[in-house]
């Protein structure tokens, strides 16, 4: 693994910005321009050999500057190797596609456009894949809420499901178990004159 | 002579098929009976599984993979679980280990005989099915008389399993092997040298090996096209190593193939299961099947009704959960259907900041279009047969 480390440092030099291991993983974090070009050579490279694309996902960090990490597995066979990719992204910047790379990098960045907004350049077909058709928003994004905005029935009066805004019977209910102890920052019903 | 007009034909292939497998919708694209272009269209069983489990705490989230592939619950857990166990720095100990590996095999040969059945009456045979699902009967009362659950089990949990066996289960699991093996031998000999079975399987939805790769393809259809790779032997997690088996590998990458390697995986699944139940009922008789940490696996129950400490402890692992270390990883096991994966982003809380499931089928159906490409109609259905998909871990 170290070796591996050191030799893609060597070799991608200024397309890298950092190449970390923990937990006996490698993770690299590269540029987004760069991507499509790292892709290639980690798979193209007789010493890497990554052939094959495990996985693509998002990852979302509201807080930062460039919300979305889009993260890629890669898993090489043939040095029974794993590799972890990882570039930062914000949500109105496109990164570059690695279909031509991996043709099997299709769909799983179609579901990272749907789950959370983040645009693929060059990809042939960008469209919703998980979510129902003529949805609205990206689920997978930290503000949005986990019982959604619209549910669905079917109505027999018009003989077909209608959409309506969520009318929870009863309120999410969301625990706070990390402090339980030191006092929770809400205010109980019914305890509301304790204090 | 007139011109005819010809155009190619547009048809649906589901979302109600039976032979699409569950809630699949083929937009195929056709000229004549040649198949042009095929788009499936998924996420009609999307239950946004990935968003719930950020919103639970780790013990809670676990039941959610009983949910993504139902005909092998189990083997999803073990992913879940091994990514926790890397993240904490839990080791399991060498009984819970093994009745691990038990029941990943149970989950393997209730996978493949759902799915080799039923690729069977895809091409159109009844009788395998009702002989495979007897088996699957019998699979599925061990996975009850061991969690109290047919299918949903929730029995793998971070650190070891939820409770150890007893001990008359473990030898009936050992006396189920022998008799399934000669029931495998039935269905064998109705499929394998069957004229029509080969006739719809022999040299349908061939890939080759460097597409696979590429596509992202794992298990049983990278192994089809020749590629000896099998996490088990070449990642082992969870005491594998210490298991002897062989890994059947196909030629020609075809439906065919396909349906042989899961023949002999098979029987390979269930001489694992001989060997665990032979140390089972030996060397590993006694012992402890989840981590003697406390902080992560709640104690006994006998004990918690009676050690202050230990009901203190039980309160919190069930309601607030264990906290895990900030951290990323990756964890992968063989699961029946190809390399499920669970790439786990903790924040230290007792939540799951990101929980991204890899589902080997997922990666096989985006394929459908490059592998049914001129094949015809009638191909499309034992192609989908032999990706062996299941929609619970396709949408997610």
């Amino acid at each position: 693994m170290n070796e591996l480390a050191d030799y893609l440092r060597e070799a991608l030099g200024d397309r890298l910005i950092e190449a970390r291991l923990r937990f006996d993983e490698l993770t690299l974090i590269v540029p987004p321009a760069e991507i499509a070009g790292v892709t290639t050579m980690l798979r193209d490279d007789p010493q890497t050999q990554f052939v094959n694309l495990v996985d693509i996902c998002g990852v979302d960090y509201p807080e930062r500057a460039e919300r979305f990490e889009v993260v890629y597995h890669l898993l090489s066979p043939r040095q029974n190797q794993r590799i972890r990719i990882k570039l930062a992204t914000g949500e109105d910047d496109p990164v570059p596609s690695i279909c031509d790379v991996f043709p099997g990098a299709d769909w799983f960045e179609r579901e990272a456009y749907d789950l959370y907004g983040i645009l693929f350049t060059g990809h042939p077909d960008l469209r919703r894949i998980l979510t129902d058709y003529g949805f609205e928003g990206h689920p997978l994004r930290k503000d949005f809420p986990l019982t959604g905005f619209v549910e669905v029935h079917y109505d027999e009066v018009l003989k077909r499901v209608v959409y309506e805004p969520v009318e929870l019977r009863q309120e999410f209910r969301n625990f706070d178990f990390l402090s339980p102890w030191e006092g929770p920052e809400y205010v109980l019903p019914g305890d509301e004159k304790s204090n | 002579m007139a011109e005819i007009d010809v155009r190619n034909f547009n048809i649906n292939f589901g979302p109600q098929h039976p032979a699409a497998h569950g809630v699949l919708r083929l937009v195929l694209e056709l000229d004549g009976e040649v198949v042009e272009r095929v788009d499936p269209h998924i996420g009609l069983l999307h239950r946004g599984t990935e968003k719930l489990i950020e919103a639970r705490t780790y013990l809670q989230a676990l039941p959610y993979f009983d949910r993504l592939d139902y005909v092998a619950p189990m083997n999803q857990e073990h992913a879940y679980c091994l990514a926790i166990e890397k993240l904490a720095g839990l080791t399991v100990p060498k009984r819970g280990q093994l009745i691990r590996i038990l029941y990943s095999e149970i989950g393997r040969i209730l996978s493949h005989l759902l799915n080799v059945t039923t690729q069977a009456m895809d091409v159109g045979a009844l009788t395998p099915p009702l002989w495979g699902f007897e088996e699957r009967e019998k699979l599925m009362v061990f996975y009850e008389r061991a969690s109290g659950s047919r299918m949903h089990a929730a029995y793998f949990r971070p650190g070891g399993v939820h409770q150890d066996l007893p001990p008359e289960l473990v030898d009936d699991i050992g006396a189920w092997c022998d008799p399934f093996l000669s029931t495998l031998k039935d269905i064998d000999d109705l499929l394998t040298g069957n004229r029509i079975f080969k006739q719809r399987n022999v040299d349908i939805g061939v890939v080759g090996l460097d597409d696979c790769w590429a596509w992202g393809f794992s298990g049983v259809m990278v192994r089809g096209s020749g590629a000896p790779w099998d996490l088990r032997k070449s990642q082992p997690y969870d005491g594998y190593d210490e298991m002897e088996f062989d890994i059947p590998i196909g030629k020609n990458g075809d439906c065919y193939d396909r349906y042989l390697i899961r023949m002999e995986e098979m029987r390979q699944s269930v001489h694992i299961m001989k060997q665990c139940v032979e140390r089972l009922q030996g060397a590993e008789r006694h012992g402890p099947v989840t981590t003697l940490d406390g902080k992560v696996a709640p104690p006994p129950r006998g004990q918690m009704k009676r050690s202050m400490e230990s009901l203190i402890h039980h309160f919190k692992l069930y309601t607030e959960g264990f906290h895990v270390p900030e951290g990323e990883v990756y964890a992968a096991v063989e699961a029946p259907k190809g390399e499920f994966g669970v790439y786990l982003v903790a924040d230290g809380t007792n939540r799951p900041y990101r929980c991204k499931i890899r589902a080997p089928g997922f990666a096989h159906l985006q394929a459908m279009d490059f592998m049914c490409r001129g094949h015809l109609l009638a191909d499309v259905s034992a192609v989908l047969g032999s990706l062996d998909i299941v929609f619970g871990e396709v949408d997610r």
